[in-house]
């Protein structure tokens, strides 16, 4: 049995053994990823995005409880972010996921940002192609705390949720550019605090202003009061989250997004594996002198890049 | 790729709830460079097992401070063994008695570290005990 194969067969000590491989960009990765692909495609990838402290940690929390309680199974991707200076991290969001620590359809893993920037890390898209392949029913991401133009996790999965809480900002915060753009559900979480009135009205406001997308059969982003800490509103988030996937597999959404993850993982490969070929044929004695010269402005960049490359092929 | 960072487990197993030291090692061995995984109070050795599982650590450190670390640290490291993770190291701090502290390193504990102990010793010696463990595949 190789690792992927445990993957497959269900084995969670393997899977957590093939997220850090993949994370880590372990020469032994792409192998198991090319032997999961074939797997992968099944899950309802859910991205929960919104600023720090709004509360997607614990939302998470109950809405995995009641998506478990309807008898799906479900992975979390949580990530936090890396300190620019030491690199390293403090991951805090299982301390609020306590509820899915003992339930064997659930797995919980925490990844850090490694210093991408769009909310995601740069093995998130492989992170889920694993927990999509081991075979979960729904795979929710959760992003960094994020401000107002984080925008990659849309591109990694079918339905986008942002979560917002009262206080946050008025009507004209609502309608700028950036992250409410990409939602499908807005959550306006902590509902039970003073300010949720006007918070609702302002986000009601916001989505009626939207332009309505091109085509009778464009999806409405839909609007969720929830209180996740007392579990209020989960059962109404599921309902909007169902509804969004039965949108996007009979409208053409599903298939879109499988295709821009497909060229994606494609384009990102090709340049990695021609960078690292090419690399590799370069010896490092003649890349410095090349530096050297390039630095003490005898030789530019751009042109010396187009006659290595020529030489190359 | 750059030297794979290290991913550890904090937790606090037990119904004490002072976590101040838990959280000020988290945030040293961040910014000695590592990845913390802080599951919060109130830990049963199960959970932490479980997190410890689910997260592939490479080190799990526990913060005692109820005098219970007798029971609850034999249960992690039990709980360890019975799921096929007995290899992954185990540091203890807290204020544990010194012949509680050998008992504890007797029964696999591989450090312990009392009050006083300073953050940049309990780096080294996590660090130096994780690259000496065999890789695992």
């Amino acid at each position: 049995m190789t690792l992927a194969d445990d993957v497959l067969a269900g084995d969670r000590r393997a899977l957590a053994r093939v997220l850090t491989l993949v994370e880590r960009a372990a020469p032994e990765a792409r192998e198991i990823l090319a032997a999961l692909y074939s797997a992968t495609g099944r899950a309802h990838l859910v991205g929960i995005t919104g600023a720090p402290g709004a509360g997607k940690s614990t939302l998470i929390n109950a809405l995995a409880a009641q998506l478990r309680a309807s008898g799906d199974t479900v992975a979390v991707l949580a990530i936090d972010p890396s300190s620019v200076f030491s690199r390293g991290a403090v991951l805090g969001d299982r301390i609020r996921m306590q509820d899915l620590v003992h339930d064997a359809g659930a797995f919980v893993r925490s990844m850090a940002s490694r210093g991408a920037v769009g909310g995601v890390a740069r093995a998130s898209a492989a992170a889920i192609d694993v927990l999509d392949a081991a075979g979960f029913d729904r795979v929710l991401i959760e992003t960094v705390g994020v401000g107002q133009s984080e925008l990659d996790i849309a591109a990694l999965v079918h339905t986008v949720v942002l979560v917002e809480a009262p206080g946050l900002g008025d009507e004209v915060q609502a309608i700028k550019a950036g992250v409410l753009e990409i939602a499908d559900i807005v959550v306006l979480n902590k509902g039970d605090l003073p300010h949720a009135d006007i918070a609702l009205r302002t986000l009601t406001l916001a989505l009626s202003l939207a332009q309505p997308a091109a085509g009778a059969a464009a999806w409405q982003p839909r609007l969720q009061r929830t209180d996740a800490l007392s579990k209020h509103g989960i059962e109404g988030l599921r309902a909007a989250l169902d509804a969004h996937r039965t949108h996007a597999r009979e409208g053409t959404r599903w298939a879109e997004q499988q295709a821009v993850r497909a060229k994606a993982a494609l384009v990102s490969e090709l340049r990695e594996q021609l960078y690292t070929s090419f690399m590799e044929q370069l010896p490092p004695a003649q890349l410095a002198e090349i530096v050297a010269a390039i630095a003490a402005r005898t030789r530019d960049p751009y042109s010396t890049a187009r006659h290595l490359l020529a030489a190359h092929s | 790729m750059s030297r794979s960072q290290l991913r550890v487990l904090i937790a606090k197993p037990g119904l004490d709830g002072h976590d101040r030291g838990a959280k000020v090692i988290a945030r040293a061995l961040r910014d000695a460079g590592m990845e913390v995984i802080y599951t919060g109070l109130r830990q049963t050795p199960d959970m932490i097992v479980e997190a410890a599982l689910q997260e592939d650590v490479d080190a799990v450190g526990l913060s005692v401070l109820s005098g219970a670390h007798n029971v609850l640290v034999p249960a992690v490291l039990q709980a360890l063994q019975a799921r096929g993770l007995g290899d992954v190291p185990v540091f203890v701090g807290g204020i544990i008695p010194e012949d509680d502290a050998a008992a504890l390193r007797a029964q696999g504990v591989s450090a312990v570290f009392g009050p006083g102990t300073s953050t940049s010793e309990i780096i080294r010696v996590m660090e130096s005990v994780v690259a000496d463990r065999p890789p695992v595949n």
